[in-house]
């Protein structure tokens, strides 16, 4: 059935995706289109430590990664020898977690003597994007999740300029520190996202715009603000509505990535602005940009929330840009949990 | 039978590639850390010597730790992708009984032992073919060399650790403990390769490392959940 399935022009990479908690394996045709995408969570293994424990996440990789590449290949109904090439998350993440796929990624392409290409994870939640629509350039990318906060300009496919970033915690890490004081289940962000929309922004906690000019974003002024107002309400006696607490931290956060995006977006006078990355699925934030670029020219692009959160799908789609571009890894291909993007995308 | 062996669970990376009841080439190096980049050259650098091409392997055989976590996955997630891709056989192997293969020569029971620091090893319990007399654990050297004193047994301790504890050794089992030549204490992955030879595949989607150890997290876990049952 593969066989016949198969569109001789077209190109499908197999991609692996480990680098955090989720162990993925997507193939993707001509880097836009969903052939096979698979993830295994682990996330109720790592319910139980409150967070993700890098150790325990790099053993369930290994237990996990030759069911979860059968299982892709299964869906997609075709043999390894129907796949131009292999993908995987070369960075960052976690060093063990990432050199699962790593690993296998090289023995994969080596039994099969395919080529190999090595991915960007942040470079992958932007391509996510592409599976759904194409890319226009000039383009802003607003990558938010546990570990990022940042702001993006593309010129053109595989190029990336970070012209703003977190000083400190990523906007994920804020609300899952959040959600661990106000004793809520991990993973704490959806749950605030929940009770956000129950309650008013009452509270009134600070918004950090930095410099006046300034792209840069910094949470953790207003995580220590949530925190100290909820001992002190404890300290007095106070019952604070969760509700309430939820919705105006998530007010701050939102604000503030919402109207720096809007500024970046004008300034660069982009033509789409795409948000990637775990946050990405929060329905406040989603709300806030939907509203906030509802009249301009500006196209606004945010992927379902199955490709915002870690897959292997947005790794094949970024993976076949660098395929294009020529970029070939070698048998000495290893793990980097720094990789920077804007050297990346010098390859 | 074409067998490619691999063993990266412990400071020696190891490889070796067995073809008609022979061994074609054997790969040893010193490897602190660099399994991750020196593994899949390797590889491929014994594969071109022998002038094998990746699918005329009929089997592979991995050393499933103990040792560094890191180190046995890789071995693990490069063996278990090739096999199960190439769809050949695998084999798990413990690093202690590879190990333990080395000493072999010796005709008496063998103890092959790593260091896991803090006066912690990681140790089984070996006859002459062997085979397995006491299940790999991980325990304090001085707790394990009063069990085998009781024992009784001659035995001969094979180690790249050796170092850190002959002293030790001699001074709780005397006579009892011999000690193999220094070219003898490392792991040979032909061996690995010779023991995979007879035995019988295992499920690749089934392999999975022999750590020995949970990790500390886990330990905590279960130690809250004990005390809550208890409360
Ligand atoms: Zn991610």
């Amino acid at each position: 059935m593969g066989e016949t399935m198969r569109e001789e022009h077209s190109t499908y990479i197999l991609a692996i995706e480990t680098s955090c908690d989720e162990t993925a394996v997507a193939i993707i045709k001509d880097g836009t289109e969903v052939i096979a995408n698979v993830v295994a969570s682990q996330i109720k293994s790592h319910q139980r430590f409150g967070g993700v424990v890098p150790e325990v996440a790099s053993r369930h990789h290994v237990e996990q990664i030759t069911y979860v590449l059968e299982q892709a290949l299964t869906e997609a109904t075709m043999t390894i020898e129907e796949i131009d090439a292999i993908a995987v998350t070369e960075g960052p993440g976690l060093v063990g977690a990432l050199l699962v796929g790593v690993s296998a990624a090289k023995a994969l392409a080596f039994a099969h003597q395919k080529p190999l290409i090595g991915v960007h994870h942040i470079a992958g939640h932007i391509y996510a994007n592409r599976l759904q629509e194409e890319f226009s350039f000039p383009l802003l990318a607003l990558v938010v999740s546990g570990g990022h906060t940042e702001l993006i300009l593309m010129n053109e496919h595989g190029s990336f300029e970070v012209i703003g970033e977190t000083r400190d915690d990523a906007a994920g890490e804020a609300y899952d520190k959040v959600a661990r004081t106000m004793h809520l289940p991990y993973p704490g962000g959806p749950e605030v996202d929940r009770l956000a929309h129950l309650g008013q922004d009452t509270l009134q906690f600070p918004r950090v715009w930095l410099e006046e000019d300034s792209l840069d974003f910094s949470f953790s002024g207003l995580k220590s603000a949530v925190i100290n107002k909820l001992h002190n309400a404890d300290q007095q006696g106070l019952i604070l509505k969760k509700e309430d607490i939820a919705a105006s931290f998530q007010a701050s956060v939102v604000e503030v990535l919402t109207e720096k995006t809007y500024r970046a977006a004008n300034q660069n006078r982009v033509k789409q602005v795409i948000v990637a990355g775990g946050v990405a699925a929060n329905k406040g934030l989603r709300t806030a940009l939907a509203e906030r670029f509802d009249q301009t020219d500006i196209q606004l692009s945010i992927p379902p929330f199955a490709l915002c959160t870690d897959n292997a799908a947005m790794i094949g789609a970024a993976a076949m840009v660098a395929y294009q571009k020529g970029n070939r890894a070698d048998w000495a291909m290893n793990a980097n949990p720094g990789l920077d993007l804007e050297a990346y995308g010098r390859r | 039978m074409t067998i490619l062996a691999i063993d990266t669970s412990n400071e020696m990376m190891g490889l070796a590639l067995y073809h008609d009841q022979k061994i074609i080439a054997e790969y040893v190096s010193s490897n602190k850390n660099q399994h991750s980049t020196r593994l899949m050259p390797a590889i491929n650098q014994i594969m071109a010597d022998a002038h094998l091409k990746p699918k005329e392997l009929t089997k592979i055989v991995v050393a499933k730790g103990p040792g560094s976590y890191t180190g046995v996955r890789i071995g693990l997630s490069v063996a278990k992708t090739m096999a199960w891709s190439l769809q050949i056989p695998i084999v798990g192997l413990s690093s202690l009984q590879a190990l333990a293969y080395s000493a072999k020569p010796y005709q008496t029971m063998i103890c092959p032992f790593f260091d896991a620091r803090r006066g912690l090893v990681y140790t089984g319990l070996y006859n002459q073919h062997g085979k397995v007399v006491m299940t790999d654990q991980n325990l304090l050297m001085t707790d394990w060399l009063a069990q085998l004193k009781k024992d009784e047994q001659k035995c001969v301790f094979i180690s790249p650790d050796i170092a850190v504890y002959q002293e030790q050794i001699i001074e709780v089992l005397g006579d009892q403990a011999l000690f193999a030549d220094s070219g003898f204490n490392y792991a040979r992955p032909s061996m690995l390769a010779f023991a995979g030879a007879d035995m019988g595949a295992q499920s690749v989607h089934e392999l999975v490392p022999n750590y020995i150890r949970l990790v500390e997290a886990e330990v905590k876990w279960l130690e809250a959940r004990r005390n809550q049952g208890n409360a």
